[in-house]
């Protein structure tokens, strides 16, 4: 596997966009006066007259972008997660999950690790709001490569999406000659027997560490990569849940609506184990640098590591 | 338009007035007021100024017509079905388990409707995203958009104002159905609009007042629109809410009431007898 730099998925959003649209020509990109940041500004570059800045306006762009799927484009629309699913939830249940429009909606600076700016910024809340829209796809990348296909699975499914962006750079751990993204698919990326961990998006690599850690401790852990957090591979967790027992998820989102509970309800359902949530424990984050952060929040790879051991 | 140019189109307004009332009674729920306060433009729209062909509800060519005032889709409804997108007997089951006609528009479920709407505010901004669209595709289709005076309360209004207007959406034309009535009361002492005109104005429209029950200002109006280069129009449409039915006329307690079987008796004998006048 080649040696790449560290990247945040927001760019490796903006770099795939701008991939996609030279083969399709339906693409148009919307932004709300952050397109440096949610790197929609690479689109713009590369597509001006395809992109369309609507200005501090978060609910009137999610309404251009319904109007346009409407017309027959696939509008992809970006902005901070908190502003995207939370300034515009009614906007984006109602104008666009109701007619179940073709629309993509990319939420960037997700989870604690927007760091400094704080909790107003730092959205925790945003899968839980989409995963409750009836028919929104809700789609959480790990690294580099999976976010590069994850845009271009959603562009080739007809219906909303929502693809969640991080701020920060990281490593990426999934080999670009073998990845092959699915839909709704999980990925394990460890076998082990003792538990599965079961983790999405920005801390899906500290968890692989903590995983690999305890394995040297003698620990059996299995590790799946939840990219599709809604639909959820059922069949995946149902699996784990009776080959190992226990279930410990890992998200950078409050444990109140996210992963975890989606996975929790697969399980009570289908095969009761018990489930345990690692995550932002209902509460708000707060100013710091973002790798500090994750490790305030117990969600760095050793941070991790404890908590799983603590729990096998 | 020649003399029975217009006669037709006051005989079309009075059926859609008739199936707007036959809709909400039925459904024992809806909105009454503002169907028929929107009820002759909603007319014009459909017989007289939009492309549109009910064999072919989803024409990518076709002009298209977003009721941001959601609720008054009674009107909406009367009009498509008399147009031809469906069968009128559709409006009898308006708001019923598993009927087509849904308490606000459906664009999924129902020919003609262009997008789903009721939430206020949003119809608007779904509107400047079609009109974009036919500049992107050059398409030449004209984006109608209605909007209640009530409904230029919500902030998001006033977002797509500045957005449309920005983008230079000359092919995007939106009507304020200025009735003066909103469920609480009077507009002007709920939140107020003063100098709305001028608002619009401001706001970089172009902006239009006509009499929202008069089809001859209405043609001036969409005429004038059509030539209008560089920016959108506004069409404020002052009009009478529950225009028609002598006893809704100017009263807030319709907005949102369904007529009891009395009620609607002389509604429709009311319609019944301004449509016999007019075939006279």
């Amino acid at each position: 596997m080649a040696e790449m730099k560290k990247i945040a998925t927001r760019e490796s959003f903006g770099l795939a966009l701008c991939e996609l649209a030279k083969e399709h020509d339906d693409i148009v990109v919307l932004d709300a006066d952050l397109a440096a940041a949610t790197k929609t500004e690479i689109f713009k570059k590369a597509f001006p007259d395809r992109f369309f800045d609507c200005g501090i306006a978060e609910a009137n762009m999610i309404g251009v972008a319904a109007g346009l799927a409407a017309a027959g484009k696939v509008p992809f629309a970006a902005s901070f997660a908190m502003f995207a699913t939370g300034r515009a939830y009614e906007q984006v249940r109602n104008s666009v999950g109701y007619p179940h429009l073709n629309v993509k909606i990319a939420g960037s600076h997700a989870g604690i690790t927007v760091g400094e700016d704080g909790a107003t910024h730092q959205c925790c809340e945003d899968l839980a709001l989409m995963r409750t829209i009836p028919g929104m796809v809700v789609l959480n990348p790990a690294d580099h490569y999976e976010m590069v296909e994850a845009v271009k699975a959603a562009y080739a499914y007809q219906g909303p999406v929502y693809i969640r962006l991080g701020r920060l750079a990281i490593e990426s751990f999934n080999d670009p000659e073998t990845y092959h993204f699915e839909l709704g698919k999980g990925i394990t990326l460890e076998e082990g027997t003792d538990v599965t961990v079961i983790a999405t998006g920005l801390v899906v690599n500290e968890a692989l560490k903590a995983v690999r850690a305890l394995k040297e401790k003698g620990i059996s852990a299995r590790l799946i990569n939840i990219h599709t957090i809604k639909p959820l591979d059922k069949e995946i967790v149902l699996k784990a849940a009776r080959e190992t027992g226990k279930i410990i998820t890992v998200e950078e989102h409050n444990i109140i609506g996210g992963l975890g509970e989606a996975v929790a309800a697969v399980t009570a359902e289908g095969c009761p184990v018990p489930v345990y949530r690692i995550g932002i424990e209902d509460t708000f984050g707060h100013s710091g640098p973002a790798l500090g952060l994750l490790a305030e929040y117990g969600l760095d790879a050793e941070g991790l590591a404890k908590r799983i051991e603590a729990l096998v | 338009m020649d003399k029975s140019e217009l006669l037709e189109l006051k005989k079309t307004a009075c059926q859609v007035r008739l199936w707007t009332i036959e809709g909400v009674f039925n459904a024992k729920s809806g909105h009454p007021g503002g169907s028929l306060s929107a009820a002759d433009m909603m007319t014009y729209l459909y017989f007289r100024e939009m492309n549109t062909d009910p064999s072919q509800p989803k024409a990518p060519g076709r002009d298209r017509f977003v009721l941001s005032k959601g609720h008054c889709c009674p009107a909406l409804y009367a009009a498509l079905a008399l147009k031809g997108f469906f069968p009128t007997e559709e409006i009898k089951s308006l708001r019923h388990i598993g009927a087509m006609l849904q308490g606000h528009p459906d664009m999924k479920n129902t020919p003609g409707v262009d997008m789903s709407s009721g939430s206020l505010g949003q119809g608007i901004s779904a509107a400047c995203g079609m009109a974009l669209a036919g500049k992107l595709s050059g398409e030449a289709y004209r984006v109608y958009a209605m909007l209640g005076d009530g409904e230029c309360e919500e902030g998001q209004v006033w977002e797509a104002l500045m957005f449309a207007a920005h983008m230079k959406l000359d092919n995007l034309c939106l009507m304020v159905d200025y009735n003066g009535l909103q469920i609480d009361g009077n507009v002007a002492d709920v939140a107020g609009l003063d100098h709305l005109e001028e608002k619009f104005a401001a706001f970089g429209m172009e902006v239009l007042t006509i009499n929202g029950h008069d089809f001859e200002e209405m043609e001036a109006a969409f005429a004038k629109a059509r030539t209008v280069k560089g920016k959108p129009t506004v069409i404020i449409a002052r009009t009478v809410k529950g225009k028609g039915v002598s006893y809704m006329e100017d009263q807030v307690g319709w907005h949102g009431k369904a007529p009891n079987a009395d009620e609607y008796r002389k509604a429709m004998d009311e319609l019944s007898a301004q449509l016999k006048a007019l075939e006279a």
